[in-house]
């Protein structure tokens, strides 16, 4: 294999994606209020709206400065909607905005009792895998999509309504965990597939 | 009642000539070039009125190539110098090849790809599609009578970076200008969507050659957005044919056959395999090298027993496509079939079986591809039709790099959509320390000897710090064709500079120029002429961009802005007929240059115009 090797310093003028140059945030550029609770249908529509006007393949037969400015859009524009569409990245995103850190990397305080929980859903997941019981699995993974439907709509009143940012935060952390456990499962219906 | 026209952004109201654009199948068996005619898309046939290209290369001792039929016909006959499925190797190592052994070619181990030695020398896996490209493209321009703006290239979905910089690289080397890389099953869902203005989600069942792709897209409202890929690119009709293959050796009690037997067998399987398609048992025979003769009757049922786990192996990415998309199987509105292989009937059964309805079959699968990208070509190439649409595609595996202890830290997951971009922040681990080394690798394995490694390079010349005060952010870009461009800034010290790494596995442009000289077809070329003419054609292209530009947004541009636009114009128009290529290209730069700002206030402007009839109420605050 060869190694490309660069020196800093050498300026070549290339398309570094660059953040600073945006200075509306997600919701405003996609027209939404600031909530939690977010139309999808209207943030789909704006979405390819959006994209319709900024994406590369309009630009192709463009100038080399077009080019580069459609690919800076459209990559935001991505961005913008993997973050607004997907319920953790959306509060964390809003809780950002306020000025509030989520604290996932820092903060592995929990509540016993959730991580109680935690550990019997890791084990029953584990089992179900062990018995490849694809039907099991698929019972784990309802079970699992009503507690964050359950956590979801307690977040959303705990942002938009109570303005509970430090509960917020704690949710936020508890969503990623389920969130974790959703990946397990993924990967034991994976393994039961080999 | 007199109408205003009013153009797209970006677009002339001026009417301009039809660019030609063609869209390319590159398949690992057969190959295809169509074009959008009267905006409909056609397959372009050869002189024998022949659509498929048989990607099979042959390489002579006096150095010249036949590619196509003519190769084809001699592979029994000189298999080592008959290159087939060449795209089995496009960017793979001679150890990621599956059953190398029972290939008759002499592999090269080369750093980053396998090569092939033929009498005519060491060939790249590269050259050998760019062999199949020129056949293509010289088709097309015969057909359409003059030269290519450009073309879309298909690559499986599946295919990982490597894969899709080797393919780009081919087309260079064939002298055409990619327009996009373009993923087969979407190609499929272009054709197939735009033919049937059909709306939700559909599944794209893609078994190739020598890939196996599943897409699930949702269709709505002229946007084709990709939920979920998934595949295995070392998985397709050729495994059937190689089952089939390795029936006749145990039936007749053969071991060991020469490189001509065997790629006459092969052959021979291929044919039964496609008999059974029709009827329920096919004779094979063949006289070998030896003289002994092969007579066996093979039932359809037995085939479909000895393939029945590799027509499984398929459903397993099916599935994981699902997952990933969060969807079920009753979410599937409909299912299409792409490529030759998906004509088995066992194929279909199973694929029915799985989704519960019975897959759509009603464009030819070996063309759908082909025809779906020469629709893309043709917008990518400015020759829009009224009716707008859009493609969102994903990136098929997760890219990442390496961390401590040989783990995968992944940066951007699978099925990210495209154009996408993230970085992640770094620092020294000793003081004074100046360098850095990054290992850029693509897949989903936690362990990264277990991923495709992309790219090693090095971060040279950080200012020594004490530990841990150097900022050096990494940032993993992929633009709309799946490629990956990694880039570093160091912002520790405040002092913002950059650097840009390509994956390593692509040819450099060095080589593609030596692959060039070495080719007979183009010595004859004159290199400098085409450079030149090249050079001269973006000129004029981005000449004529510039002034539609200028006649519809010059009013967002100051005196100053403006007049330096213009002087950068006169600059390039004064250079353009001359016959220096550098002086030629210097001067384009610094009219791309010069436009950056207005690109940029173009853009804002037209995405303003987007959502500006909304109001932005803020309902919180």
């Amino acid at each position: 294999m060869q190694a490309a090797v660069s020196d800093f310093g050498s300026a070549e003028t290339r398309f570094v994606f660059d953040e600073s140059r945006f200075q509306q945030d997600f919701f405003q550029l996609f027209g939404l209020p600031t909530s939690y609770r977010i139309d999808h249908t209207q943030l789909d529509q704006h979405y390819h709206a959006l994209q319709v006007q900024v994406h590369p393949d309009k630009f192709s037969h463009l100038s080399e400065a077009e080019r580069r400015v459609s690919m800076q859009w459209a990559t935001r524009v991505n961005e913008a909607y993997q973050t607004l569409n997907n319920p953790i990245k959306r509060a964390r995103y809003l809780l950002s905005l306020r000025g509030v850190d989520t604290q996932e990397e820092t903060n592995t305080i929990m509540p016993a009792g959730f991580l109680m929980e935690q550990m019997e859903w890791h084990e029953a997941i584990q089992e179900a895998e062990e018995a490849r019981d694809a039907g099991e699995l698929d019972k784990l993974k309802l079970r699992l999509q009503h507690e964050v439907h359950v956590l979801q709509q307690q977040l959303a009143d705990q942002i938009d309504i109570e303005r509970d940012y430090a509960a917020a935060t704690e949710g936020v952390r508890k969503l990623k965990f389920l969130e974790k456990l959703a990946e397990e499962i993924n990967s034991a219906f994976d393994a039961i597939d080999n | 009642m007199a109408l205003l026209q009013i153009s797209e952004p970006g677009m002339s109201a001026a009417p301009h000539e039809h660019r030609l654009a063609v869209g390319i199948d590159l398949g690992t068996t057969n190959s295809l070039v169509a074009t959008v005619r009267n905006g409909i898309s056609v397959v372009l046939n050869d002189e024998q009125g022949r659509a498929l290209l048989p990607s099979v290369v042959r390489y002579l001792a006096d150095g010249s190539v036949q590619a196509g039929e003519a190769a084809q016909a001699m592979q029994s006959e000189d298999p080592t110098n008959t290159i087939v499925s060449a795209k089995r190797f496009m960017g793979r190592g001679l150890s990621d090849i599956g059953n190398a052994s029972g290939l008759h070619y002499h592999f090269v181990d080369a750093p980053g790809m396998v090569q092939l030695r033929t009498v005519a020398g060491v060939k790249s896996p590269v050259e050998v599609s760019a062999e199949i490209l020129r056949v293509l493209r010289a088709r097309a321009e015969e057909a359409l009578g003059g030269g290519l703006v450009g073309a879309v290239i298909t690559v499986p979905a599946y295919f990982d970076d490597a894969q899709r910089q080797a393919t780009k690289d081919a087309a260079k080397l064939a002298g055409l200008n990619v327009l996009r890389l373009l993923n087969e099953p979407t190609a499929a869902a272009i054709a197939y969507g735009l033919d049937n203005a059909a709306e939700g989600v559909y599944a794209v069942y893609d078994l190739g050659g020598g890939t196996f792709d599943i897409s699930i897209l949702k269709l709505s409202r002229g946007v084709f957005e990709v939920l979920a890929t998934n595949g295995n690119s070392a998985l397709g009709g050729d495994d059937f044919d190689h089952r089939i293959y390795c029936w006749l050796l145990e039936k007749n009690n053969l071991s060991a056959l020469g490189a001509a037997d065997t790629r006459l067998l092969l052959t021979r399987a291929r044919a039964a395999k496609e008999e059974l398609t029709e009827h329920d048992e096919t004779r094979v025979t063949a006289i070998l090298r030896s003289g002994e003769t092969i007579d066996t009757v093979l039932a359809r049922q037995d085939f479909h027993d000895m393939s029945q786990n590799l027509v499984e192996h398929t459903l397993q990415p099916v599935r994981r496509a699902l997952r990933d998309a969060g969807l079920a199987v009753t979410d599937i509105k409909g299912v299409v079939m792409v490529g030759g292989a998906t004509r088995m009937p066992q194929v279909q059964r199973a694929v029915a079986e799985f989704f519960r309805q019975t897959p759509l079959t009603n464009l030819d699968p070996d063309k759908v591809v082909a025809l779906g990208a020469a629709i893309q070509a043709n917008v990518l190439a400015g020759n829009r039709s009224a009716d707008d649409w859009l493609l969102l595609d994903v990136i098929p595996l997760s890219l990442g790099i390496e961390t401590m202890g040989g783990l995968t830290e992944k940066i951007i997951p699978r099925n990210s959509t495209i154009p996408t971009a993230r970085a992640q922040e770094f620092t020294t681990f000793k003081d004074g320390q100046t360098a850095m080394s990054v290992h850029v690798v693509q897949g989903e394995r936690e362990l990264v000897a277990d991923c495709r490694s992309l790219a090693r390079f090095e971060l040279r010349g950080i200012p020594p710090m004490v530990a841990g005060a150097a900022r050096i952010r990494i940032t993993f870009q992929v633009d709309a064709d799946g490629l990956l461009d990694v880039s570093a800034r160091e912002t520790g010290s405040g002092v913002e500079a950059h650097i840009t790494v390509k994956p390593s596995y692509g040819l450099s442009d060095t080589e593609i120029t030596r692959m060039l000289q070495d080719s007979n077809q183009h010595a004859q070329d004159d290199m400098q002429a085409r450079a030149l003419r090249e050079q001269q054609v973006e000129a004029e292209q981005l000449l004529e961009a510039v002034q539609n530009a200028l006649a519809q947004d010059a009013a967002l541009l100051n005196k100053d802005e403006e007049a330096h636009i213009l002087a950068c114009m006169d600059g390039l128009r004064a250079v353009l007929q001359t016959a220096d290529h550098h002086a030629i290209k210097r001067s384009v730069t610094q009219l791309n240059d010069a436009t950056v700002t207005f690109a940029q206030a173009r853009m804002d402007k037209s995405v303003s115009r987007v959502l500006g009839g909304r109001k932005l109420t803020d309902l919180e605050t």
